[in-house]
């Protein structure tokens, strides 16, 4: 069998099989209905807030943020710790933990900024102010900042080197979550903040629920779609990287022979 | 036995080194009175006792904070040379000996940096600690500690990263902002006075667990960071 052939088969490993294809497809289909009822309920189908009015419909987008961005972190963890278990035993399943680390890193990243940026615009007509240093903000924040100095991380660190780091950098990064929040929990209630009036929490009225629940299927559906998209990209990126490698034994074995 | 022997060996190399050279903990001074410095122009503070009172705490943090990460930057780039990582990577002393070892260093260089600067800040900020100032001496030790074993980490982390000397904070910050936040409090509880001895105790103990839980995290993963490939 000469190269040429041997490269070509190795290749159509990369596509997609026609059924993960469909999948995908019908998937994102779902979803994208999913999220259209959900919206539908939160603007037009749920009554206006009693209290706040129509600005409380942000709530609907902010909760499954907030609620998503709080377990993509988890898969990342989960991930991370499989990689640093497989690392020795079997280095190809590793790599697929590692894509799936970086994936969700990333899609933990995006949905807690949303969470942020959606907050922000609750906070401002109900508050009065975009920003305050409460408990929740502060830890929701700190998440932040440390899933983006992960991502950091993986852009600067040695190319070799980034699958193993990041998933020790992982491992402190989730460490550190439940320290942050007992920790800053427990100094700002020592002060509470007086304008920290409208909690969102208690006791949701029948109304708000289905709307509620909607959007957290809708955007958990899209949060797992762009999940395994990133996944597969990761994935195909890592598995070109490997032809590179192969293909220049294959070239230098070549030469030898030549 | 044999462990700690492996990790006073390593040590010891490094506190003679830096004898020899004094790099780090006159860099470190330095910036740390920049730091300081530039405070004084912030804010008064001879002027506002009250106010200097309470904000001290976060300053003699911020410039600890900011000096020891210069220090932490150059603690593992003369292992690099002549390829001494390298030597040892291959040693067949467990490679957490290496890692304490060098932590334990730079926490001795960065508390001799702040007993030079304790009296020097006192002095120019005309502090009184209403507080229980002997506090400080359990305070100033398990909060550089927080620092100094999560920096040294790290620090090894980046090593042959791209732009490690920025990639250093970068990670270091984040993570340590729950020791930050009990230190700062805990160093202003002492100079105000305005929190009750429990609260203070409190912080004094959630730093501790801190320093518990980094520790042991440290330790169990360096040997990754040392053999990343």
């Amino acid at each position: 069998m000469d190269q040429g052939t041997l490269t070509s088969q190795r290749t159509a490993t990369i596509a997609a099989p026609a059924w993960l294809r469909a999948t995908a497809i019908l998937w994102f289909i779902a979803t994208v209905i999913v999220l259209l009822i959900g919206f539908r309920q939160a603007l037009f189908t749920a009554p206006p807030d009693g209290e706040l009015g129509d600005v409380q419909r942000i709530f609907y987008y902010h909760l499954p943020f907030a609620v998503l961005g709080m377990v993509f972190p988890y898969v990342n963890l989960v991930a991370s710790l499989a990689f640093l278990y497989l690392r020795n035993r079997n280095p190809l399943k590793a790599l697929t933990a590692d894509a799936l680390a970086l994936a969700s890193a990333q899609v933990s990243v995006l949905y807690v900024t949303l969470m942020l940026l959606t907050g922000m615009l609750y906070a401002r007509p109900v508050w009065g102010i975009w920003w305050t240093w409460d408990a929740r903000l502060t830890t929701a924040f700190i998440l932040w900042l440390l899933y983006v100095s992960y991502l950091l991380t993986r852009k600067l660190a040695a190319p070799d080197q980034i699958a193993p780091l990041s998933a020790v950098l992982a491992v402190f990064a989730a460490v550190d979550i439940p320290i942050v929040y007992m920790s800053i929990r427990w100094w700002r209630t020592q002060h509470p903040a007086p304008i920290f009036g409208g909690a969102e929490g208690s006791g949701l009225a029948p109304s708000i629920w289905p709307p509620t629940l909607w959007n957290v299927a809708g955007w958990l559906m899209w949060g797992i779609f762009i999940l395994c998209f990133r996944f597969a990209v990761e994935r195909r990126n890592q598995i070109a990287d490997q032809e590179h490698a192969l293909q220049a034994i294959e070239a230098s074995l070549h030469d030898h022979q030549g | 036995m044999k462990y700690l022997r492996f990790v006073l060996d390593h040590l010891r190399k490094d506190l003679r080194l830096e004898w020899r050279g004094r790099d780090a903990i006159n860099g470190m001074l330095f910036f740390a009175l920049l730091v300081v410095a530039i405070f004084s122009l912030a804010f008064d503070p001879t002027g506002y006792p009250t106010t200097t009172r309470q904000i001290s705490g976060g300053v003699l943090w911020v410039a600890i904070l900011f000096s020891s990460v210069t220090a932490l930057n150059q603690a593992w780039t003369r292992e690099i040379r002549n390829q001494v990582l390298d030597a040892q990577r291959m040693a067949p002393s467990p490679a957490s000996s290496l890692f304490l070892g060098k932590a334990l260093a730079n926490l001795i260089f960065v508390l001799c940096v702040e007993a030079i600067l304790a009296p020097i800040f006192i002095i120019f900020y005309n502090l009184h600690p209403l507080g229980n100032a002997w506090l400080f001496l359990l305070v100033m030790p398990l909060g550089t500690w927080a620092l100094v074993v999560n920096g040294t980490f790290f620090a090894a982390l980046g090593l042959r990263a791209r732009n490690r000397e920025l990639l250093l904070p970068l990670l270091l910050f984040p993570v340590s902002l729950p020791a930050i936040l009990a230190m700062v409090q805990a160093a202003s509880g002492i100079l105000t006075n305005d929190i009750d001895a429990i609260q203070i105790n409190l912080w004094i103990k959630q730093l501790a667990a801190y320093d518990i839980i980094f520790t042991t995290l440290c330790i169990l993963l360096f040997e990754t960071i040392l053999h990343a490939e």
